[in-house]
């Protein structure tokens, strides 16, 4: 224990406030990648067994799930759950690829995170494009 | 046997780890395949989205897609609840209902694909 003797250098802190930490740009892809999966099994799920049921049912259920998803909360729903599908899927792959051990690096996997973050936003932007 | 083991610990091995990663490669194949067929039919319209899933290894590949999205979104939401949620019971409580979803899901999933067969 005579480890636990020695002076502290400097003050540990006692807590971590997350807000007041600039978080470096991996872990934001990581918390994103935690959030979208959340959204994904919260709203997509149910929603993508709902709309595959109704567009199976018959042309007139087809024809309302479509209307139904036109309106704009549900386009605007759809529009978050599309970023939440890219951004698992993009970072996903990145972490497939890490677990080969390729780009394990610090610069590399910055480059690869901001490469995730960013494509998943102009994906989800092709989608608005399309959507609207 | 490893002491102070708790209902809702982790497996204390490598098996969800290893499910979320061969689920997500099946998800990730069938995704292609689906971005595939919507290319190849130049966009989606009642008939050509009926005939898709009047194919049978379609609905099979389906199956097992949602199979495995059902199984990954077990693993991702009980490391969430790991992390967040402390009190055991609260967990416990919150992780049944997770998994009851998820089985009601499995059985909406065989009635969407073969319930009208």
């Amino acid at each position: 224990m005579a480890a636990l003797d020695r002076p502290v250098a400097k003050p540990r802190p006692v807590y971590l406030n997350l807000f007041a930490i600039r978080q470096p740009l991996p872990a934001i892809v990581s918390i994103l990648h935690r959030i979208s999966g959340a959204l994904l099994f919260l709203i997509g799920i149910p929603l993508l067994l709902w709309v595959v049921q109704r567009a199976l049912a018959s042309p007139d259920a087809w024809a309302q799930m479509r209307s139904a998803l036109g309106h704009p909360i549900a386009k605007l729903t759809l529009l978050v759950l599309a970023w939440a599908y890219f951004h698992h899927f993009l970072a996903g792959i990145r972490h497939l690829v890490m677990d080969l051990h390729i780009g394990m690096d610090v610069p590399a996997a910055r480059r690869s995170g901001a490469f995730v973050l960013v494509l998943a936003v102009v994906l989800t932007f092709a989608v608005a494009v399309k959507l609207w | 046997m490893t002491p102070n083991r708790i209902v809702v610990g982790a497996h204390y091995g490598w098996r969800d780890w290893l499910v979320q990663r061969i689920s997500a490669v099946v998800m990730a194949f069938y995704t292609l395949l689906v971005l595939g067929l919507l290319l190849w039919h130049g966009g989606l319209d009642y008939d050509a989205w009926k005939a898709t899933f009047a194919n049978e290894p379609f609905r099979l590949a389906t199956f097992v897609f949602m199979l495995s999205l059902l199984w990954h979104a077990w693993v991702g939401v009980r490391n969430i609840a790991m992390d967040y949620i402390k009190p055991v019971s609260v967990r416990l409580t919150f992780e049944v209902a997770v998994i009851a979803s998820l089985v009601a899901y499995t059985g909406w999933t065989i009635q969407v694909l073969w319930g009208g067969v």
